[in-house]
């Protein structure tokens, strides 16, 4: 258990365990942003008076942390979005729809969340490039093997999630990134799942681009990061004009657009959300990744053991080395399960978790899934446990 | 109606649901509903001739709230003209947002008077309606 009572919620007798849909807010982010709307209300690179410009001192200190905390190599190289979503809808309509053509590939997963699998789609239904599925292990984790076999001289892009929503396996990172570098491909990643639980580093690990959510490390929701390296970044297209991202424009039809990062930050951007998230790199740097990582590890060890002497529970992820747990109990429907837990105030949750093409490859459409974080304790776990020890009662809640 | 006896009816529709499974007949119009948490997800198909209701049937992967409905809902609607199948349509729909009804038409369907009491299940007992409205509303 760590830093349990910087976050009130848990005091409630909550039990959150679907902490890789959305984290809790410790206090302290909470707090940055209702300074910012207490005592600097303003808009960022606009004004000239003393609170503008504290704005723009919270806001652009915020893109530092971000490059730091990634390792990039220049703070231009740090763009601001609403979310993973749009980030990656920037990567694909903005950058590779004028990057890829016809008869190139695109190496995706079937274990990735829709939000890294249909730009792809819509924009490989346009272009015609392909898109192949890099297939998984018996364990549901991504085959290396398979993944070297298919990359040929066609392959321009690998997109994948560092670690996946629903089975929380962790990605070879480093491992991907030197086969993109070998063979001279775009190596995408998407870590929103893995940002607040592990290190990430774009240098090392020869990440050309990724994309990440505020939301699921502590911070605010509408706020998110784009990352792309330099000479990439410089060719993506904005998808969105206006304000704040022009120098000069005239009714001749000409314009002059800012160098990055304001060029993609078009319009008033979530100046909140943004130096909320700054506090929550504050707050992870604090306790360290290391420890958050470590301590999640213990208590899904400690979680497979104790579901293992429940009977009637299948396990679809014992081995991945993360806090995401994917179960059903007996023949229960995952969302009776849910419903059933909420009344013991365990949040869980059930159905597809955005992957819907992983029921392709686990033959469930619907599961339940527990996701730790490091608030979250062993003494909760038993507390789950003796709930689903109590299976007989689920279809009780249906009145 | 007690609790118990309405459980036990719901429990009931939901292991032995009744005209389950989807007829391969052309004279069958089937519409698929999912709601939007991603979760329930249901077929209904109907058969509808001379402006009557002549056979109901539905399918799929749904909570226990949301199959044992579309049972329930397969035996209510099932003989009725599409007026009457309407009429309790919207009574079920306004008895579930918590809004004045009809109970008299609704028969069977009165055991999920109290679904409004979990707003997450409500959506589950409205999904089958979706369905069944829309092949109405087609012919």
């Amino acid at each position: 258990m760590l830093n349990r009572e910087d976050f009130e919620i848990l005091n409630t007798g909550i039990i959150y365990f679907d902490n890789a849909a959305t984290t809790q807010k410790p206090r302290s982010v909470v707090n940055k942003i209702v300074d910012y709307y207490t005592k600097y209300t303003a808009n960022a690179h606009r004004g000239d008076y003393d609170i503008s410009l504290k704005v723009d001192e919270e806001y652009e200190s915020t893109r530092d942390k971000v490059k730091n905390f990634i390792n990039a190599e220049d703070r231009s190289e740090i763009i601001f979005t609403k979310g993973s979503t749009e980030s990656f809808n920037m990567i694909v309509f903005g950058f590779m729809a004028h990057y890829l053509q016809k008869g190139d590939e695109v190496i995706l997963s079937k274990g990735e969340h829709a939000s890294n699998l249909l730009p792809w789609i819509s924009l490989a239904k346009q272009i015609g490039f392909t898109i192949r599925y890099a297939s998984l292990e018996e364990d549901n984790s991504l085959s290396m093997e398979n993944l070297k076999e298919m990359i040929n001289s066609n392959t321009k892009v690998i997109s994948l999630a560092h670690i996946t929503n629903s089975i929380g396996d962790v990605r070879p990172i480093k491992e991907i990134g030197e086969l993109c570098k070998e063979n001279n491909i775009l190596f995408v990643v998407d870590v929103t799942q893995s940002i607040g639980h592990l290190r990430v580093d774009v240098i090392e690990n020869n990440i050309s681009f990724l994309g990440f959510s505020a939301h699921k490390m502590l911070g605010p929701t509408g706020v998110g990061v784009l990352y792309g390296k330099k000479e990439l970044l410089e060719k993506l297209v904005p998808l969105e004009y206006g304000g704040g991202m022009n120098i000069a424009f005239s009714s001749s039809g000409e314009y002059e657009l800012k160098e990055l990062p304001f060029r993609l930050e078009a319009g008033t951007r979530n100046i909140a959300g943004v130096i909320g998230l700054g506090a929550a790199i504050d707050y992870l740097e604090n306790i360290g990744l290391q420890n958050i990582h470590e301590y999640e590890l213990e208590l899904k060890k400690y979680l497979v053991e104790k579901m293992k002497t429940v009977p009637n529970i299948k396990i679809y992820n014992e081995t991945s080395p993360s806090g995401v747990l994917l179960f059903n109990v007996g023949n229960y429907f995952s969302q009776d399960v849910a419903i059933y837990l909420n009344k013991f105030k365990i949040c869980i949750r059930a159905g597809n978790h955005c992957a819907k093409m992983l029921q392709e490859v686990i033959c469930s459409t619907n599961t339940c899934r527990v996701s730790l974080y490091f608030y979250n304790t062993k003494e909760e776990i038993d507390k789950l446990i003796e709930a689903l020890k109590d299976q007989d009662k689920i279809l009780e809640t249906v009145v | 109606m007690d609790v118990k006896l309405k459980r036990d009816a719901i429990l009931d529709n939901y292991q032995n649901p009744a005209n389950r499974g989807l007829p391969d007949d052309k004279d069958y119009r089937q519409v698929n509903s999912r709601n939007e948490s991603c979760v329930d997800n249901i077929t209904v198909a109907a058969k509808i001739v001379d402006g009557k209701v002549e056979d109901v049937k539905f399918d799929g992967d749904a909570c226990a709230i949301c199959t044992s409905a579309s049972s329930v809902m397969t035996k209510e609607l099932k003989g009725k003209t599409k007026e009457e199948a309407e009429v309790i349509i919207d009574n079920f729909e306004r008895m579930i947002n918590e809004l004045p009804y009809d109970e008299d038409v609704l028969g069977e369907l009165n055991i999920y008077n109290e679904v409004y009491k979990q707003p997450s299940r409500k959506k589950c007992a409205l999904l089958p309606m979706n369905s069944i409205k829309q092949i109405i509303e087609s012919k």
